[in-house]
């Protein structure tokens, strides 16, 4: 140090600074601004509606009082809410065939496959297809004169056309159809992310391909497993265009987006229709909890790779 | 070759005064003060997290002081952007643009300056061929392997004559031959280009062949400034001598003070040592001894510092010497680098002088690796 | 019986050294195999009656049509205004895309960069647009926008698959900013090139890929969405498969075969984007938030 300097520590650092500096710190400076149009976005078209439907939920509508009075009027009527029931009667069965039947698929095709980028193409094609028009092809091809019930009969596995349209069937197969290749690739990209030395190691240690699957794999695999499960029943809960098409929508398949779908456009009751969309949510996280408390009796950690 | 490169900018002196950089309650870096004279090469040595990066992210401006001042000569600088510094850097991972051939990589800081196009066309040229990269220079940093880029990076940073270069363990990414022979070009480069360097590494060997003065850090704060020669045979505590190489590093109390010699007993063993701070009896201290300090001597010949009988239990083979485990009656081990050709089994004796053994406050800054395969009850070496 | 497979290291070491890999097939794989034929003649099945049937001129309990014939084609064309059909989803989707890459990539750098109070609030509201399905916020939505004079018409629609837009740009970017090494800004910095600068020559065309890889998303996720459109709609801010949907339900004289007819070209444009689409991005990103592409 020069003679004549003071010591260093009362040269003022830049006084405009320090606040600056320690805000910084935490992370809080000028580029938060660049944020700005996504929280205005995510507040005024998703937090604001749900908050918006809520109110209206617990506002009085039509032939309602007090402030649940439209839950009420829900749980009291069994033609709306006997759609909990129909509604899951649907989407669990659909989702448990979707996620279990893509554990073995997405096991085997796991790391380099031959033929795995068409398989995967395949499956992506309903999906990117969309509900409505897989329900329209299922109309045809699972109509009494469609050509599944004439192959069916043609090999004598049946006499008669089964019905398969305007039923739980139709419904059932159209969530099937879309809902496994959403499951098949989630879980896929979680077998592909356990790493594959730990197999490798578990077989140096003398284990089997089963007792590696039942030991190292699947308790991997298991949080992926209950995610996939959480966003496979969640799009199967809310099916909607396919029950309109290829089931009974005012009798079986009269599932709870319906309802809330035609107290808004048919009956203009929004009250009503917010509360039955709420009750919609609220049955959602129910399972979502429950599945994710369900998995905790599993391993509770990494995959050991990209995760 | 480098008569046509242009002088680095000249300045006298670059001073750090009491830098420090603190996140809310954790210190990154405390009190570093250091002048540095143009041309030197410094290097800022310690383990991870000891507080070098941080200290070379604030010289770059990269990351703001929270103590402190940095000056180039009479003017100021820790307030000036980065961008406006005119320091050259090499980070750790090149950093080179990735959708930018080597020549535009390297043209990229004159661009900056608004430098004449037929300028940056000549000194880009002169910089790839001070490289040797001539026949990379329109690739991408993709297609080039990882020895190119450490160049192609190189060259970016000296291609600006910067006043001072700034490098943050440039070689730590490349294979162990190629790291050796990057070394040598990079002392070379600096001495030919006249270049002022900072260079940050965690690897002892590479500070001490490169730096004109190395400063050794630990939490945050400086444990020692000086030129290698220093450093090597007289580290200030038993953390720099740890660091250093002093792979003998015994646990011992002061049992008697002999001017500048401290007698120290070594769990039951006598020893003579240079004491590095002020020590009185009974304080616990470190006795540090190099492995190449300790000789392999005709058995009844004495040594004023350290003398010892031992088995050796484990040799490794190192070329022209060898390095081998010696257990001692007292239980413990020292590490000996000798060019006898000791085998496992044999009984020495092994001797050190007093200058050469040094004793340090135990601040308990020093860990070691336990002795694998051996039950710790276990009395070593058979016959007493 | 030892069941051999395909990924067993034993049999991958084994097979390294073949030129032609050996496929023991296993009970297992039968099972895997038979799956997928069954899925695929779903698919097809349900793909193909639709194709055939709008070519037919009279389908009546047959195993085929009774003749063939392009004319629902034209007549799918002027019945449902397809014109304008097209121009609308061409619109939509175009703005959608446009405002969800403006509003999402910075957003998704600052996401990627910083770490601040509040950031994982912030997460996870970005998350729920794309956990929750659409008709359950479309609802609240739709009743909000209406209420607000938005629906009903172009903006409404925008609006609304905006929704689940911006979040699946932001999901896309972040993971991809991530990855781009920060010591690139401070070495370009170091280089003495300011924040334009660096936002500009390195930052932009860094993050091109993934930009075209997010938009794709979502291009087919829009073009794509039924339920947001349907509840936010009006007559003439139809989007294609709203229109399906309508022409299928609507009373009056129309011909199964033309709606068929919009199906199919529905159908082709879905399909060719969706082959477009596969050139830059992995099937799993066009259906699952993955981090990471898996590798194929």
């Amino acid at each position: 140090m020069s003679v004549g300097t003071l010591p260093a520590s009362v040269i003022p650092a830049d006084p405009r600074g320090a606040w600056r500096h320690r805000m910084a710190d935490r992370g809080i400076d000028r580029t938060l601004w660049l944020l700005l149009p996504a929280v205005i976005f995510v507040v005024a078209l998703f937090v604001y509606p749900f908050l918006y439907g809520l109110s209206l939920s617990l506002t009085p509508g039509k032939g309602t009082t007090g402030i649940f009075g439209n839950y009420v009027k829900f749980f009291a009527d069994p033609y709306y809410s006997s759609t909990i029931w129909l509604t899951l009667r649907l989407a669990i069965p659909a989702t448990l065939f979707n996620t279990l039947a893509a554990v073995p698929f997405a096991y085997w095709m796991r790391g380099r496959f031959p033929g795995k980028r068409a398989v995967t193409t395949m499956l992506v094609v309903p999906i990117t297809l969309g509900t409505v028009l897989t329900a329209e092809g299922l109309l045809n091809f699972l109509g009494n004169a469609g050509w599944l019930n004439r192959f069916l009969m043609l090999i004598h596995v049946i006499n008669a056309p089964l019905k398969l349209t305007y039923n739980y069937w139709g419904v059932f197969l159209s969530l099937i159809l879309s809902g496994f290749p959403f499951a098949f690739l989630l879980i896929l990209s979680y077998t592909s992310g356990i790493d594959p030395t730990l197999e490798r190691a578990a077989s140096t240690l003398g284990a089997s391909p089963w007792q590696r699957f039942m030991r190292i794999t699947l308790p991997l695999l298991a949080p992926g497993l209950a995610t996939t499960f959480s966003l496979a029943f969640v799009m199967a809960f809310s099916v909607f265009p396919s029950a309109l098409m290829l089931g009974n929508p005012q009798g079986e398949e009269h599932v709870i987006a319906i309802a809330a779908y035609e107290q808004a456009y048919t009956y203009y009751n929004y009250n009503y229709s917010s509360a039955i969309a709420m009750v919609m949510g609220v049955v959602e996280l129910l399972v979502i909890a429950a599945v994710q408390a369900l998995r905790r009796t599993f391993y509770i950690g990494t995959t050991g790779g990209k995760g | 070759m480098t008569d046509t490169v242009a002088p680095a900018k000249q300045f006298g002196e670059l001073r750090l005064d009491g830098v420090g950089r603190s996140f809310g309650e954790a210190n990154a870096l405390t009190d570093l003060s250091l002048t540095i004279k143009q041309g030197e090469f410094i290097a800022l040595l310690g383990p991870s997290g000891c507080g070098k990066s941080t200290a070379l992210n604030c010289l770059a401006g990269l990351l703001p002081l929270t103590h402190g001042s940095i000056w180039q000569d009479d003017k100021r600088i820790d307030m000036t952007r980065p961008e406006k510094r005119g320091f050259g850097m090499v980070f750790q991972n090149y950093a080179l643009f990735p959708h930018m051939s080597v020549r535009r990589n390297v043209a990229f800081g004159l661009e900056m300056r608004k430098t004449p196009s037929a300028e940056i066309k000549q000194r880009v040229a002169e910089a790839i061929e001070l490289v040797h990269l001539e026949d990379q220079a329109d690739k991408l940093p993709g297609q080039l392997s990882g020895g190119q880029q450490q160049r192609v990076a190189i060259a970016r940073a000296v291609v600006l004559h910067p006043p001072l270069v700034l490098m943050d363990e440039p070689l730590s990414n490349l294979d162990a031959k190629l790291r050796l022979e990057m070394r040598t070009q990079i002392r070379r480069l600096h001495q030919a280009l006249d270049l002022t360097t900072v260079y940050v590494t965690h690897d002892q060997e590479e500070a001490l062949s490169l730096a004109d003065r190395l400063v050794v850090l630990r939490l945050g704060r400086v444990q020692q400034i000086g030129t290698p020669r220093e450093l090597y045979s007289r580290p200030a505590n038993a953390f720099v001598a740890d660091f250093m190489g002093y792979r003998n590093l015994l646990k011992a109390q002061v049992t008697g003070i002999d001017g500048k010699r401290v007698i120290a007993n070594v769990s039951g063993l006598e020893v003579h040592a240079t004491g590095m701070s002020d020590l009185a009896v009974g304080d616990a201290i470190i006795v540090g001894v190099r492995p190449d300090d300790l000789k392999v001597m005709e058995p009844g010949a004495t040594s004023d510092g350290l003398q010892v009988d031992g088995m050796v239990e484990v040799v490794e083979y190192q070329g022209r010497e060898i390095v081998a485990e010696v257990r001692l009656p007292n239980r413990l081990t020292l590490t000996v680098r000798t060019d006898e050709d000791l085998r496992p089994g044999t009984r020495i004796s092994i001797a050190a002088e007093a200058d050469r053994t040094l004793a340090f406050a135990d601040d308990n800054t020093v860990t070691r690796v336990p002795d694998l395969g051996v039950p710790a009850e276990a009395v070593a070496g058979g016959d007493s | 019986m030892s069941s051999v497979s395909v990924n067993d290291p034993a049999v991958d070491s084994v097979n390294r050294g073949r030129r032609t890999p050996r496929i023991v097939a296993t009970p297992t794989q039968w099972i895997v195999w038979g799956g997928v034929i069954a899925f695929m003649i779903f698919l097809l099945g349900t793909v193909g009656s639709v194709l055939v049937n709008s070519f037919g001129s009279t389908w009546f309990d047959s195993w085929w049509p009774q003749g063939f014939t392009t004319q629902w084609y034209g007549q799918a064309w002027t019945q449902f205004d397809l014109s304008q059909v097209f121009m609308v989803t061409l619109e939509v989707t175009g703005a959608v895309l446009l405002i969800s890459l403006l509003i999402g990539v910075p957003a998704s750098y600052v996401l990627a960069r910083k770490n601040f109070p509040g950031k994982g609030l912030l997460n996870l509201l970005f998350l729920m647009p794309i956990m929750v399905p659409p008709i359950t916020y479309g609802i609240p939505l739709a009743t909000a926008l209406y209420r607000f004079g938005l629906a009903g018409n172009m903006s409404g629609v925008i609006l609304a698959n905006l929704v689940p837009s911006v979040p699946f740009v932001i999901m896309t970017m972040t993971p991809f900013v991530e990855q781009l090494d920060p010591s690139l800004e401070n070495s370009a910095r170091m280089c003495g090139a300011g924040t334009g600068t660096i936002f500009r020559r390195i930052l932009m065309p860094l993050l091109v890929p993934g930009m075209l890889a997010a938009g794709i998303l979502v291009l087919v996720r829009t073009v794509g969405m039924f339920e947001l459109t349907f509840l936010t709609s009006g007559n003439s801010s139809q989007t294609i498969v709203v229109a399906l949907f309508n022409s299928m339900n609507a009373a009056g004289i129309r011909a199964q075969q033309s709606v068929d007819a919009m199906a199919v070209m529905y159908m082709l444009m879905m399909l060719i984007i969706l082959l477009v689409a596969l050139k830059f991005v992995n099937p799993t990103q066009l259906v699952a938030r993955v981090k990471e592409a898996p590798q194929d």
